[in-house]
């Protein structure tokens, strides 16, 4: 006998925790269970260095006692603890303060259709060959250089997890979604010392994940070039920030851009909506519908549609990231962008975020900057979202006349993020997909840099 | 058996026979250890923000961690069910890398020591204490925060408590249970003047409960030094950019120790010789007046525990002895690996992690200098007292780390506040630069949280004020 609960009983179990919270003086509720299970292989050195299995279950209950509400979650199941579960959840809403504003979204806002938007592949891979998968990463970063002598470590994880979201309103809603990524981080040394980086591959379906050939060479690409890396002067210069890095600068929006920031009074782009914050040949969208996204779902975490919306259209914000509560503080429509961890209210973020790839190519932007710095590593938390403020830690390369000339580390660049992205100067035309954020190749006019 | 031990294993409903049992099926002939992690764990948050305490959170959370190691090999399994079936299924899955046949004879857990001390004593955890407690608490806040000064416009505040009971047995024979309660108040206040709006935070805790706070009305002081912060930064001028002379004030600067050198001293990284320490051991790196210590037995402490997630009782380990690099911080595994003493640094976010050596409290011993001689010192630079986050490369050992309240210091004062300004240097370096070390040693408040491999930890760490002759200021203004 097997005590895995089937699909059918997950739904039933919403409903029965829904009524029991009704029946406990809730006036209105709302339940999210997921379950999922992982292999996560970890080699090193050629050698199995970790191996995790598992499977889990979470559940998640929210209720409102008028303008009253509590979120809770719990990982048991059982019948008696539920009951305790739902009892101290109504408790705790009963102790917080009356919220004007809360509440569910409205009947007639919810996602009535959920399209097959290919985010589950079913593919179950095998222990073996997931460390199969994992050492030939590796051994590709050994091979592709000699001056890679240690590493730590491939990894190659699969998971595969399904979400039901139930509310008192009558929505239902479900999907199951997959993932699966192979990582390696090579080190280099030479007599001078030592350098990491890293490379990897993401994908909602096994057959489009990247060959582990091409992982490991592409991380041993950025490693080596690392080496012999020195500080520069401190100076003033134009700035190129590669995919991954530039791939930061959107996040930083997506925070701004969140409809809780914004009435907090905690975001830099206050009052921004409509106004020119960016050149004109700048354009972001947010595509919660994207198929095989990363970001992709066909219901956001109150159960409204996501949808395809321009952030940024020609240099103008054009939309905020919205759910119900932050867009009635806003006094604006939810724009589906409620993100949801079990068992606590709502928040908002991103689906796949992204900016069009421009025309030029990236090898054309690093040829017209004279003297400026190429960006490939950011470290540390030097944001201030309230002013825009921005100071981090870099490596990358140093570029002179138009060419890569030497590595350098140990150096911060810093500007105000609305300066940087008024100062946008090229976008590249290199946008590829590996998460959830994604950005071509990005060149600012000019940023201060701090180093010796 | 403790008082700890006994109120774990009643509330896991397991019995001895069977942790016996799964110890049995995991420890065969080719695993060179195992262990079971069982873990409990409630938590509560409750939230205000526009003067209305208006979110409530809690989480509930339990389940058992089996892990098996061979040679440099970890299997490892996790469960949120705790009934015999789910124990020995982990138990299989994480023999799995041991590549050998199934173990049936039981392991005996005979050591069961008492905890030597109790570092968190408490009469009642919070999670007991009526939910409304913590609403009126933030509720002052509020209002002492808007008081404070006008200019205040918004109020963020946060009470977060935890209650995790532990109970870990392990193929030594060993069993050991705690109850680690954790609780952190924190305060965030934004301000603003013609257009001009600027953040202040304040936070604070440790493995104490509600009554912490109360003391003295000491949450009042969370909210006037957020607001103070938020306020003195209107007149906050661009930070400098380039080399210069930094005096680090004491407490929470001492998250430099956390990134510049604590984790390059991490025993993972150096046996697999993957940190800038790792050929370092008995060499000078840092000047001769740094003494810098982890300790894990701190009364009441973040950082503190009574044992780490293995059942190794919590220790002082001198990382730097004037200077010199003296020791690693060790778990299990990598201490037989590297055949060096084990420090009781094995840790675990949750029952779904593995076990990795990290920091507790971190901290530089005091020195002979009076802070205000330190600032005198210095005729351009900057003095910080408070920061956000900070980051590392294990592997070239460049770290940073961003102040959120920083002065210039112009002829030996403290003259102007300056914008947030982020700190970057290398950290088998920057200890040498370290010329003058204070008398005031402090440590941090207690809102340390220590990120490695995905997984979060409570952290504290601790400062005197010192003087760095030379880092990199990553300002504005070149």
């Amino acid at each position: 006998m097997t005590r895995m609960i089937g699909e059918q009983d997950y739904s039933t179990l919403a409903q029965d925790l829904l009524a029991r919270a009704s029946k406990q003086g809730a006036t209105a509720a709302d339940v999210m269970v997921a379950d999922g299970e992982t292999l996560s292989v970890q080699v090193r050195m050629g050698a199995v260095d970790r191996l995790t299995k598992a499977r889990e279950k979470r559940l998640g209950l929210r209720v409102f006692f008028g303008q009253r509400s509590a979120s809770a979650s719990t990982s048991d199941f059982s019948r008696d603890s539920l009951e305790r579960f739902v009892g101290e959840t109504c408790a705790l809403a009963q102790a917080v303060i009356e919220d004007p504003v809360s509440g569910l979204p409205e009947p007639g806002q919810y996602a009535m259709a959920f399209p097959d938007l290919s985010i589950y592949d079913p593919t179950k891979l095998q222990t073996d060959q997931q460390i199969d998968l994992a050492i030939r990463t590796e051994r590709a970063a050994f091979a592709a250089d000699p001056r890679v002598t240690n590493s730590e470590g491939a990894e190659c994880d699969s998971s595969s997890g399904r979400i039901i979201l139930a509310n008192s309103h009558g929505f239902l809603g479900q999907y199951a979604n997959s993932s699966f990524s192979l990582s390696v981080s090579p080190i280099a040394s030479d007599g001078a010392g030592m350098q990491r980086d890293y490379w990897y591959g993401v994908d909602r379906s096994f057959a489009k994940l990247e060959s582990p050939e091409a992982i490991g060479k592409e991380a041993t690409r950025r490693t080596v070039r690392k080496l012999g890396a020195r500080k520069v002067p401190t100076c003033s210069a134009p700035v190129v920030f590669d995919p991954e890095v530039a791939g930061s600068l959107l996040s930083h929006l997506c925070s701004a851009l969140s409809g809780y920031a914004l009435y907090k009074g905690a975001s830099f782009l206050i009052g921004q909506l409509g106004a020119q914050i960016a050149p004109e040949f700048v354009t972001i969208y947010d595509d919660g519908l994207m198929p095989g996204g990363l970001g992709t779902r066909p219901f956001d975490g109150e159960g409204l549609s996501t949808r395809k919306q321009a952030v940024v259209e020609r240099g103008r914000l054009t939309s905020y990231l919205l759910d119900t509560y932050s867009g009635k503080k806003l006094g604006m429509a939810s724009t589906g962008s409620a993100s949801r961890s079990i068992g606590e209210s709502p928040s908002v973020g991103p689906t796949n975020f992204y900016m069009v790839p421009g025309t030029t190519a990236p090898e054309t932007i690093l040829a017209s900057v004279k003297q400026g710095l190429y960006v490939t590593d950011l470290i540390g938390f030097g944001i201030n979202m309230v002013t825009g403020d921005y100071s981090r830690g870099a490596s990358g390369f140093w570029i002179e006349n138009g060419e890569l000339a030497y590595p350098v580390e140990e150096i911060t660049i810093a500007g105000n993020l609305k300066q940087m992205y008024a100062n946008i100067e090229t976008i590249g035309t290199d946008l590829v997909f590996r998460g959830r954020i994604a950005c071509p190749t990005v060149k600012l006019a000019e940023m201060t840099i701090a180093g010796q | 058996m403790t008082k700890n031990e006994a109120g774990a294993l009643a509330r896991f409903g397991v019995t001895d026979r069977e942790i016996e049992q799964a110890l049995g099926r995991v420890k065969v002939s080719t695993v060179d250890y195992a262990d079971l992690y069982f873990e409990y764990c409630q938590s509560e948050s409750v939230s205000m923000e526009e003067g209305i305490v208006k979110r409530a959170t809690k989480s509930i959370g339990q389940g058992v961690g089996v892990r098996a190691t061979v040679g440099e090999k970890t299997g490892f399994a996790y469960s949120d069910e705790l009934t015999p079936k789910d124990l020995n299924i982990a138990a299989e899955t994480a023999r799995y890398i041991a590549d050998s046949a199934e173990g049936i004879a039981p392991v005996s857990v005979t050591h069961r020591p008492a905890l030597a001390r109790n570092l968190y004593p408490h009469d009642r955890p919070d999670i007991e204490v009526a939910t409304c407690d913590r609403v009126t608490l933030l509720n002052a806040i509020d209002a002492e925060a808007r008081r404070y000064d006008p200019r205040i416009r918004n109020v963020m505040a946060a009470y977060n408590t935890e209650y995790k009971v532990m109970l870990v047995a392990t193929s030594d024979g060993l069993m050991v249970g705690d109850i680690q309660p954790l609780s952190r108040l924190q305060v965030t206040c934004i301000a603003e003047e013609n257009g001009n709006r600027q953040v202040g935070t304040f936070g604070g805790g440790g493995r104490i409960g509600l009554e912490y706070f109360q003391k003295d009305q000491r949450y009042l002081h969370f909210a006037q030094e957020a607001a103070r912060e938020a306020i003195l930064n209107l007149s906050a001028v661009d930070a400098p950019a380039g080399v210069m002379p930094v005096v680090l004030g004491g407490g929470w600067p001492g998250i430099l120790l956390h990134e510049a050198i604590g984790h390059g001293l991490e025993a993972d990284f150096n046996r697999k010789k993957t940190s800038a320490f790792s050929h370092l051991l008995g060499k000078q790196v840092a000047s001769e007046v740094c003494t810098i210590v982890d300790d894990g037995t701190l009364p009441f402490r973040r950082g503190s525990l009574n044992v780490d997630d293995e059942g190794t009782p919590t220790s002082r380990t001198v990382l730097i002895e004037r200077g010199i690099l003296r020791g690693y911080i060790t778990d299990k595994l990598n201490a037989r690996l590297m055949g060096i003493p084990v420090t009781g640094n094995g840790r675990r976010e949750s029952y779904q992690s593995v076990v990795l050596p990290r920091m507790t409290n971190t901290f530089m011993l005091a020195g002979e200098s009076d802070p205000q001689d330190i600032i005198k010192s210095v005729k351009r630079g900057l003095y910080a007292v408070s920061f956000g986050g900070g980051q590392v490369d294990i592997t070239n050992g460049k770290f940073v780390f961003s102040a959120s309240e920083a002065y210039l210091i112009e002829d030996g004062q403290i003259t102007k506040p300056v914008k947030g300004a982020t700190l970057i240097g290398s950290g088998p370096e920057i200890l040498k630069q370290v010329s003058m070390v204070g008398h005031d040693l402090k440590l941090d408040e207690g809102i340390g949280t220590c990120g490695k491999e995905g997984q979060s930890v409570p952290v504290g760490v601790g400062l005197p004020t010192i003087r760095i002759d030379e880092i990199t200021v990553g300002g504005t203004k070149a």
